[in-house]
């Protein structure tokens, strides 16, 4: 039997044959949990009386939604987070300023191609990007993982999504998803798996490629992946990690649900208008919609990559009268590279706010919230109704070359219009 | 497994920051949590929710974050069964490993009425709404006896 990537990595962890819409037990190899489900778990465990995690060298803990804590039941939590920890002997711990746990997970090699892993948040899917099965659980989920080491899951059918030609100045992957989403909305590919294939692939850096598997979540996507090839050794061997890619990588001529194909060079830069992620426009056609707020940042858009687009399209000038722009990097080493390439010191001299790697003002719950009806174009990866904490406000969701362009004029604008 | 109770109809891609908005994260205790259950479609809805055991949702319900709080302040309110046209997959999780029925069915969705009861018998895969049968695809039997017993933990307290 050929098998989709999905088929492969979920036949390993099951230890028998997986096919599409079987349901299966499998074994994870990697667990992660995010700060906001940390009192949600610890109630979970402490209700099932589980002392002892069986499996602590499979955790790793992060902490990037409310980091450093804005109050004091948060900050609490954090705390018996560490204890918590500590306790367990789960070593891999990445306390407040590390970053993103999906970025961190990137950087330092956690996962590798052909693993399953599982995090208590939706965004999992970016894992893709290093051909590893990364998906989203709830915490009540994880608890039974941890204390079980097993999962039970239906095996996606997958889509295969065929990107060709070449990216035009001033239009990222992230311009890419939106399009992909405007054409195919954000229930295409529900409970299923996103494999990325096609010419165009090859030339996408991992970064690029990170963004592509993150926005599958935005679609519906169980799983996303770019299989296995020079880039993704290239990344590991930077990290100096021994991998074997053939983990990575589907067998051809396995059987895909639909074929989806895009050329890359009909793409332009493009804002996912309040309050769906599918409502897509180019952004030449949004027409000078006032902003209050910008945000470059998240696991979506928050790598050096991100940021150097966006002190490029600012680079001598500045932000807006009347406009913030708040710049979180996606993690310390993005933050550090970025301090590095002189970026940091450039998106600051524009009037950028620069803040502690991690989420940031993404989801609302921690800094950089938004006023009664204030707009704000975020390089994000959702725009829902009340995402950035004020039901009555509204969130444009468009590439770090965007967001900086429309910070710099006051308004949403396409990056094409400054240069 | 049987449920019935008069319906309450939200509509397409109702996701979790409207189902359990982000400042109300800290909240632990699920009664607390119920007060807020789709306080994101207004301050009427946390009412609403609590008088109306089956929720009745279009395409791509709970999509978004992976927030619990989703699953169990709806579940808290009283809410025992959820029926869509189609659910995010991990809303649907979270929903089966606490303990909440769910049905994906298009054409339960088409039929059922606002406050009109429903009666569905989630084994046998059948509703009975306004006087019509709707048949349905029932969840495998494994998926059941996870919210028989009232979730995936309980069931795993249970051994
Ligand atoms: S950056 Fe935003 S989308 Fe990514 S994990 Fe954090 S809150 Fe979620």
């Amino acid at each position: 039997m050929r098998q989709t990537l999905a088929e492969k990595i979920l036949s390993r962890a099951s230890g028998a044959p997986a096919r599409p819409g079987q349901f299966i037990e499998a074994a994870p190899d990697w667990t992660f949990l995010i700060d906001t489900s940390v009192r949600v778990i610890l109630g979970h465990l402490a209700k099932i009386g589980l002392d002892k995690l069986p499996y602590p060298e499979r955790v790793a803990v992060f902490y990037d939604h409310y980091a450093p804590a804005d109050n004091v039941a948060n900050a609490t939590d954090h705390r018996n987070g560490r204890d918590f920890a500590r306790h367990q002997g789960i070593t891999r711990f990445y306390d407040v300023g590390t970053g993103i746990s999906h970025q961190v997970v990137a950087e330092k090699g956690l996962v590798q191609p052909g693993q399953l892993a599982f995090n208590t948040d939706s965004h999992t899917t970016t894992l893709g990007g290093l051909s590893c099965f990364g998906t989203g659980l709830g915490a009540a989920e994880m608890a039974y993982v941890w204390a079980t080491g097993r999962i039970w899951l239906r095996v996606p059918q997958t889509i295969r999504v065929v990107l060709k030609g070449q990216l035009r100045p001033l239009v990222d992957c992230k311009d890419v998803m939106l399009t992909l989403l405007g054409k195919l909305s954000s229930r295409a590919a529900i409970y299923r798996a996103v494999e990325f294939h096609g010419d165009a692939i090859q030339h996408l850096p991992m970064a690029s490629r990170l963004t592509l598997c993150n926005m599958t979540t935005e679609m519906g996507a169980k799983v996303a992946f770019v299989p296995f090839d020079n880039v993704t050794q290239e990344h590991y061997r930077n990290l100096g990690i021994d991998v074997d890619g053939s983990l990575g990588q589907p067998d051809d001529g396995a059987t895909y649900e639909k074929t989806v194909e895009l050329d890359l060079g009909e793409v332009v830069p493009s804002v996912a208008c309040p309050h769906t992620v599918d409502n897509v426009r180019p952004a030449q056609d949004v027409k000078a919609v006032p902003i209050h707020q910008a945000f470059l940042g998240t696991c979506t858009n928050g790598r050096l990559e991100d940021l150097r687009a966006a002190a490029k399209v600012m680079k001598g000038r500045t932000v807006a009268a009347g406009v913030r722009m708040i710049v979180t990097p996606a993690s310390r080493d993005v933050f550090n590279a970025a301090m590095k390439e002189g970026i940091i010191a450039d998106l600051s001299d524009s009037g950028c706010v620069i803040t502690t790697p991690g989420c940031g003002a993404c989801c609302g719950v921690h800094m950089g919230l938004l006023g009664d009806s204030e707009v704000c174009i975020s390089s994000g990866s959702r725009n829902f109704l009340g995402r950035m904490g004020n039901p009555t406000s509204s969130v444009y969701v468009a590439s770090p070359a965007t967001v900086a362009a429309s910070a710099v004029v006051g308004h949403v604008i396409d990056p094409r219009m400054l240069v | 497994m049987k449920v019935s109770g008069p319906a309450l109809i939200v509509g397409d891609d109702i996701n979790t920051d409207v189902i359990y908005p982000s400042k109300y994260l800290a909240v632990s205790d699920r009664a607390e949590q119920a007060l807020h259950a789709f306080e994101g479609l207004g301050a009427d809805w946390p009412a609403k929710v609590k008088a109306h055991p089956v929720l009745i949702a279009g395409w791509n319900f709970g999509c978004g974050s992976s927030r619990e709080q989703g699953a169990t302040a709806v579940l808290a309110a009283g809410v025992k069964l959820v029926v869509a046209r189609s659910f995010s997959r991990i809303y649907m999780r979270n929903c089966i490993n606490n303990g909440l029925a769910v049905v994906e069915s298009d054409d339960l969705v088409s039929a059922a009425e606002p406050d009109g009861i429903v009666e569905a018998d989630l084994v046998a895969g059948r509703a009975k709404v306004a006087n019509r049968i709707i048949r349905f695809e029932p969840l495998p039997q494994h998926l059941i006896d996870i919210i028989h017993d009232g979730g995936l933990l309980a069931r795993l307290k249970k051994g």
